[in-house]
């Protein structure tokens, strides 16, 4: 009991209409340590953060700060209290100097008028206490990511933060800039400023922290000491939970055929991808958020232009340069971000459904609504849109519906290959099965898929191979009997390359 | 059910229900005036021109963009057919097509600015609208073209029977417009892309090349307007089309089709531009002066625009 805990985080719950995200977290920090704190995409960090600084107030639990009890936070309370985080994307003006950004909000004044030059001084000893060599009088435009990093850092510093929120801060930063950043931040340790740092590279946290805890489905999993800690066991910690879910059988249905093949292609910030893909597969693309694996589905449905390399489709090279060739190609996108680029919320589903083929419908751009009605009913029935009827606008359907919206879309359309980007995000677990099921009939009548996948469990209960990316590079390719989550996370954490591996 | 359905009923048609309401007032008010035949017959002549124009209004303002340039569009027309009637002594039915052919064209540099360039549409009309206006005025120089054949008052003066021919064309013009919007598969992009632009792109329309087209029909029937008012005035004023597209965009808005775009009906414009169309008629019969006519518009206009916007607020909650 005689710990000297700075921020204690009690059986923290938050409930959002239909989602737990937080289930009971349970976090203490020490004060001058380093605490890790790690999970899954979706375990709830981000939310738990959030608690602390007060953008979301807890449904229940408690927060303590050098022992003093908080029902809920607001930001202004937890300024007040010390508390500070460094988000990933940062509050700086880049038109002001770092000295004015520094002071943003609280200028030093010289009765009315801001007293730029002792603002440019006090900024130059706080940048001098850091360490950081920043021209106070420099725009911070001009300065890399890595100093308006700084920046903030300083700034808070400056409003004397004695707990420092880390979020993936590492993520926008070239190697060196993130070394001068841990010496910073190693700095503060010395100094009794207390840190909890959020990443997905565990080659950091273990660099940096004192302890880590693991969270994961919102759930507190456990805390250990870095020291004795491995990387296979922060692995299992983080993703080793037992196959609870379902997923239907699949007939054997891989033909010899390739659909697709890639060569060497570049692109949307991916390098040199290569990979095939059969009539009949499901291939798997596993990786972090940011690995490059929208990019990619981006590339091949002709959203974003490639660089160099090939795409080979049926034999034949293609490259289509928007969706609309793609599309006529057979080759069709379920994106990730379903109401933004997947369904158009405010038209029908029949409209929906018909939208790719409009124009093959139409004579003389008169619609021929008997075969749009038609079209419509059939892939409604077909695929087991659950409405009153087809006139029903998408946007009072549940996300499972929506979904099946779009794939009968892309059915009519008369897709060969079909891009799922997180097929089941947002969905729920009943809706997820027929949307498994779903894709296990389009491998079965001949169709191909590249499924996106965050979730471990889906990604390799789903694909019949898995090719896993990080930082828009493959750093491995698994055949179904290698499947194994700790070997995806940690080619996907970009610990370990295959092909660097097998050189 | 059926008090339900009573009740969506009145709601989807609730323009018609104040444009009822407006003509009883004006007939109770002008002491029956206002609802004579050869009121009715003048207020046809009077709405026809932005009636028309009202059209490709109504299709950019569905795809969320805005068309400022349409009374410069007018007044171009009105200037560039006069002088090629006139001054350059072309055959009436060519410098038509011609001046139609240009105000198409003028629409097609707005898509061109809008879809290719990526100006936000209030700009990019805002430029060529002053641009024609100063083009206009380089071709009159200022001055007033008059002396037309007698047979190009068809558009404008002549009748069928007790019905002007400018109705008739406006009556044809909608017609066109509500076909484009629920026959067509043109329609369909209209609202895919004014519901959400980045879907629709997904979901395969070249929403560029749609632009064009909106834009592009903007100015055709910003021209077939500025046609018809050419021939009912007898001759073409550099200032006859300035602030026109205020009135329109009015009778748009006024008649349901959300400034957020995507959502809107042929039918509810024609109800926005006879209510826009008898509020003058029967104000200039109530001898309201000039200036009042224009708050009272203004304020029309807002009040139509925050409907839609606290109906959008509400839908959102």
């Amino acid at each position: 009991m005689s710990e000297d805990f700075v921020l204690e985080l009690e059986h923290i719950r938050k409930e959002y209409p239909g989602v737990v995200a937080l289930k009971d977290v349970t976090l203490q920090l020490r004060r001058g340590e380093i605490l890790g704190l790690i999970g899954e995409n979706g375990a709830g960090k981000s939310t738990l953060i959030k608690c602390c600084s007060g953008a979301v107030i807890p449904t229940s639990g408690k927060i303590k700060i050098n022992g003093k009890e908080f029902d809920r936070m607001t930001p202004q309370l937890a300024a007040e209290n010390g508390i500070a985080i460094i988000y990933q994307e940062f509050n700086n003006v880049g038109e002001l100097s770092a000295a004015e950004n520094l002071f943003l909000g609280r200028p030093i004044r010289k009765g009315v008028v801001i007293d730029r030059k002792a603002m440019e001084e006090e900024a130059a000893k706080a940048f001098a206490q850091l360490r950081i060599k920043i021209n106070p009088k420099e725009l911070v435009k001009n300065l890399t990511v890595g100093y308006q990093q700084m920046i903030e850092i300083a700034k808070a510093i400056q409003q004397n933060a004695q707990v420092l929120i880390m979020d993936e801060p590492s993520a926008p930063l070239t190697t060196n800039e993130v070394e001068s950043m841990f010496e910073v931040v190693e700095l503060l340790r010395s100094r009794g400023v207390s840190i909890i740092y959020i990443s997905h590279r565990l080659e950091e946290i273990f660099r940096l922290s004192d302890r880590i805890e693991v969270i994961r489905d919102g759930e507190y999993v456990k805390t250990l000491i870095t020291d004795k800690a491995t990387v296979n066991e922060l692995i299992t910690l983080m993703v080793g939970r037992e196959m609870t879910q379902k997923y239907p059988p699949r007939k054997p249905c891989i033909s010899d055929e390739v659909v697709l093949e890639l060569k060497n292609l570049c692109g949307n910030g991916d390098k040199d991808i290569n990979l095939k893909l059969h009539a009949g597969e499901v291939l798997g693309l596993g990786g972090l958020v940011g690995a490059g694996r929208t990019e990619l589905a981006e590339l091949l449905f002709g959203a974003k232009p490639k660089e160099s390399g090939q795409i080979i489709y049926y034999g034949k090279e293609i490259n289509p340069r928007s969706p609309r060739e793609a599309i006529d190609l057979g080759i069709a996108l379920v994106p990730e971000d379903r109401k933004r680029h997947g369904a158009l919320l405010t038209n029908s589903i029949k409209n929906n459904i018909n939208m790719p083929i409009y124009e093959r419908i139409s004579k003389a751009s008169v619609i021929d609504s008997r075969t749009e009605h038609a079209t419509a009913e059939k892939y409604r029935s077909d695929i087991q849109i659950k409405c009153p009827n087809v006139h029903q606008l998408v946007k009072n359907l549940s996300g499972g519906n929506q979904q099946k919206v779009i794939l009968g879309k892309w059915l009519a359309a008369d897709s060969k290959l079909i891009i799922f980007d997180e097929p089941t995000r947002g969905i729920d677990v009943g809706a997820k099965y027929e949307i498994y099921k779903l894709i296990n009939d389009l491998v079965e009548s001949g169709h191909s898929v590249l499924m996106i996948s965050s979730e471990m469990e889906e990604l390799m209960g789903m694909s019949d191979r898995i090719i896993v990316l990080a930082e828009g590079e493959m750093t491995g390719e698994l055949e179904k009997e290698q499947f194994n989550s700790d070997t995806i996370m940690a080619y996907a954490s970009g610990i370990i390359d295959q092909k660097e591996a097998m050189k | 059910m059926s008090n339900v359905n009573i009740k969506s009923l009145v709601k989807s048609n609730a323009i018609w229900l104040v444009f009822i309401a407006e003509v009883i007032i004006f007939t109770i008010a002008s002491g029956g005036t206002f609802l004579t035949g050869s009121n009715i017959v003048n207020i046809s002549r009077q709405v026809s021109y932005y009636g028309i124009a009202s059209i490709g209004m109504t299709f950019v303002i569905l795809i969320a963009g805005i068309d400022l340039s349409i009374g410069s569009i007018i007044t171009f027309v009105n200037v560039i057919c006069a002088f090629l009637m006139v001054n350059a002594g072309m055959n009436m039915w060519i410098a038509v097509i011609i001046s139609l052919l240009l105000a198409t064209a003028i629409g097609a540099l707005n898509g061109s600015m809008v879809a290719t360039i990526g100006i936000p549409a209030l700009i990019a009309t805002f430029a060529s609208q002053t641009i024609f206006e100063g083009i206009s005025y380089l071709i009159s120089g200022g001055r007033p073209i008059s002396g037309f054949t007698s047979s190009f008052g068809l558009f404008g003066r002549w009748a069928v029977g007790p019905v002007p021919v400018c109705a008739l064309i406006m009556i044809a013009c909608f017609a066109l417009g509500s076909f484009i919007l629920n026959k067509s598969y043109f329609g369909r992009y209209f609202y895919a892309i004014g519901g959400n632009e980045e879907a629709a792109e997904l979901s395969g329309i070249r929403v560029n090349r749609v632009k064009y087209l909106i834009y592009a029909l903007s100015g055709f029937f910003a021209g077939l307007a500025g046609i018809v008012l050419l021939s009912r005035s007898g001759s073409a004023q550099s200032t006859v089309g300035k602030g026109l597209e205020f009135d329109v965009i009015t009778c748009v808005v006024l008649g349901g089709v959300s400034v957020n775009g995507g959502v809107g009906k042929m039918s509810g414009v024609v109800a926005g531009v006879l209510i826009i169309g008898s509020l003058t008629n029967g104000m200039i019969l109530m001898d309201v002066s000039e200036y009042t006519q224009m708050v009272v518009k203004g304020l029309v206009l807002a009040i139509a625009v925050g409907i839609d916007c606290m109906s959008k607020k509400n839908r959102a909650a």
